[in-house]
């Protein structure tokens, strides 16, 4: 686009003006203003000092398992949120529109009733933990039970943008692999999954940011034991409550570059896939 | 079938009859699994789900009524359980309205009008979803709280926002900002302006155009979108836990009523009321499932004329 061009396309409609104006405001109110408070606070206090804060020995282990769980968490949901996006789009057996609504529960459970209910379960005395107690296991109160968590909170993200594309993928492809003298594993693996990739990275990628600002559906079954299982965002809480403003506004400035990095990594891959495959 | 495609096919004593009762009975495509891979598959598939999603799922209420109903129902004669469910509604019933106002504005700009930077007004909207809901609780605390920069502004004036239903309000309708403007974008984008341009050749107003054509093409994408943001606006947890200061019976909605009771070992109180947005969450899906089934109809109409 030429500097010349005007900044909007002329149209026949109405109400560019008065809901673009609204947009805008809305936008910097609610979200802009407020997140720009946050970087202004960052920068007063300077790289050296959040660097600082972030390497003390608390805040390094909390980051670190935030970052190490959550980077589990979306790995393995990886396979099987393939695995079920698979089964729900090839293949049609009884309960399948139940098991496709149901997928979308960790959106629209609210993370505190996931959080308790994952503790109940996975407690010593729950019905999973007493299992896993026998072997002489404790997931609750644990990293496992934090990396338990966020494989639940992240499941949908992966399913969600799998399903469409391979909804969406050619099976004549497939047809001319098995002409050709493909086997099915080998078409699948050669045919099938190249075009899923990139909604593979965006899902794994979705379900990675939110599983390291994911705080409710953690807090109960981490334990929260300094240095073991306390998660980052339960670190800012903590700060706050001292009234560490300083604090709380280094490891926040610190998630929101990982949350933002991540989201450009997305926008990367979506418009590579784009340039390459013509969709997503 | 093929037994009866062999009969014929003997019966007319064409060379053809040997290919056909040669050839394997129900031989699956090239493109097909095998019938024991695909139940080995289905069978992975379902049962992740049901130890991942639907055991928790199943949890929420046992717990509850796990001492019967009469212990259960009790959860709701502590006056702070009423606080907590009114408080909760009042908040949604603010904000849920705020977001519809601001999807649709965003939507119609969006989708109707090519201008420059739309992309990157797409991503700043999308921006709160990847933001850590402990996050967004605090850019408000470093704004309005009496340390924040318009603070002192604030106590002057002897406004109280943090620790208040106005930070609740704030802080949810920032967690649940994209929710209704993603719904509508894509959908108002793909139908096209050519409706829209009939009905003010017609003559129609701006005002009625938008109300008798604009809206009811994305009724149930509105209604999907209000639908999502009712649930994370009722069910948001980090980022109102964070503004709220915890005062019981003023700022204490329910989700942060279930984390008290459930820090106070009260399980049975903490999963009753749990109980109540679990509900909650399955009428949602289950209104979201009907009406993409509903709604993948009506596209499918659209895209036959």
């Amino acid at each position: 686009m030429t500097p010349t061009a005007p900044f909007v396309k002329p149209s026949v409609l109405p109400g560019f003006r008065l809901t673009i104006a609204f947009t805008l405001l809305y936008l910097t109110l609610i979200v802009l203003l407020p997140i720009g408070a946050l970087l202004f606070r960052a920068s007063s206090l300077g790289v050296h000092e959040i660097v600082a804060l972030a390497l003390d020995g608390r805040t390094l282990a909390a980051l670190r398992l935030s970052f190490m769980t959550s980077l589990a968490a979306a790995a393995f949901n990886v396979p099987f949120g393939l695995l079920i996006a698979w089964v729900l789009v090839r293949y049609d057996f009884p309960g399948r529109r139940f098991f496709d609504a149901i997928i979308d529960l960790p959106f629209a459970l609210p993370t505190a009733v996931a959080g308790i209910a994952l503790t109940a379960l996975y407690a010593p005395k729950g019905w999973i933990g007493s299992i896993a107690a026998l072997a002489g296991l404790k997931i609750a109160f644990t990293p496992v039970g934090v990396f338990l968590a966020l494989v639940f909170v992240g499941l949908p993200f992966i399913v969600r943008t799998v399903q469409p594309v391979l909804g969406e993928l050619d099976r004549e492809l497939e047809e001319a692999a098995a002409t050709l003298g493909a086997g099915r594993l080998r078409t699948v693996a050669s045919v099938v999954l190249p075009p899923l990739t990139p909604a593979i990275l965006t899902g794994f990628a979705l379900a990675f940011a939110r599983a390291v600002g994911e705080y409710g559906s953690v807090i109960f079954i981490a334990g929260n034991i300094p240095y073991v299982s306390e998660i980052a965002p339960l670190l800012i809480v903590i700060k706050l409550e001292e009234f560490d403003y300083a604090g709380a506004t280094a490891v926040a400035a610190i998630m929101l570059a990982i949350s933002f990095a991540t989201l450009l990594l997305i926008n990367l891959i979506q418009a590579r896939a784009r340039a390459r495959y013509g969709h997503v | 079938m093929s037994d009866g495609s062999a009969a014929f096919a003997v019966s007319t004593g064409e060379p053809i009859a040997k290919a056909v009762t040669a050839r394997p009975p129900a031989r699956r495509l090239p493109t097909e699994e095998a019938p024991w891979v695909r139940r080995l598959l289905i069978g992975l598939a379902v049962g992740f789900l049901g130890l991942f999603l639907l055991l928790p799922l199943v949890t929420v209420f046992m717990e509850a009524f796990r001492k019967g109903a009469g212990a259960f129902l009790a959860a709701f004669a502590d006056p702070a359980a009423v606080d907590a469910v009114l408080l909760t509604l009042l908040v949604a019933a603010i904000a849920v309205p705020a977001n519809l106002v601001f999807g649709v504005a965003a939507a119609w700009a969006i989708a109707k009008f090519d201008f420059r930077g739309k992309a990157f007004l797409v991503t700043l909207i999308d921006l709160p979803f990847s933001v850590s809901p402990v996050v967004a609780g605090l850019v408000y605390v470093l704004l309005y709280a009496s340390h924040g920069l318009f603070g002192g502004l604030l106590q002057s004036a002897g406004i109280q926002i943090i620790f208040a239903l106005p930070g609740l309000v704030m802080a949810t309708i920032f967690v649940t900002f994209p929710f209704i403007a993603r719904e509508l974008i894509p959908l108002m984008e793909e139908l096209g302006n050519a409706d829209e341009e009939a009905a003010l050749t017609l003559g129609a107003s701006g005002f009625r155009m938008f109300w008798t054509v604009t809206l009811p093409n994305v009724k149930w994408a509105l209604l999907y979108g209000v639908l999502l943001c009712n649930a994370r606006a009722m069910g948001e947890f980090g980022a109102v836990s964070v503004v709220s200061g915890h005062i019981r019976g003023y700022t204490n909605t329910m989700p942060l009523h279930i984390e008290i009771l459930y820090n106070e070992y009260q399980f049975v109180a903490a999963f009753a009321v749990a109980s109540l947005l679990a509900a909650l969450a399955l009428v949602t899906l289950g209104i979201k499932s009907w009406l993409e089934h509903r709604y993948a109809g009506d596209l499918a109409a659209g895209h036959r004329h």
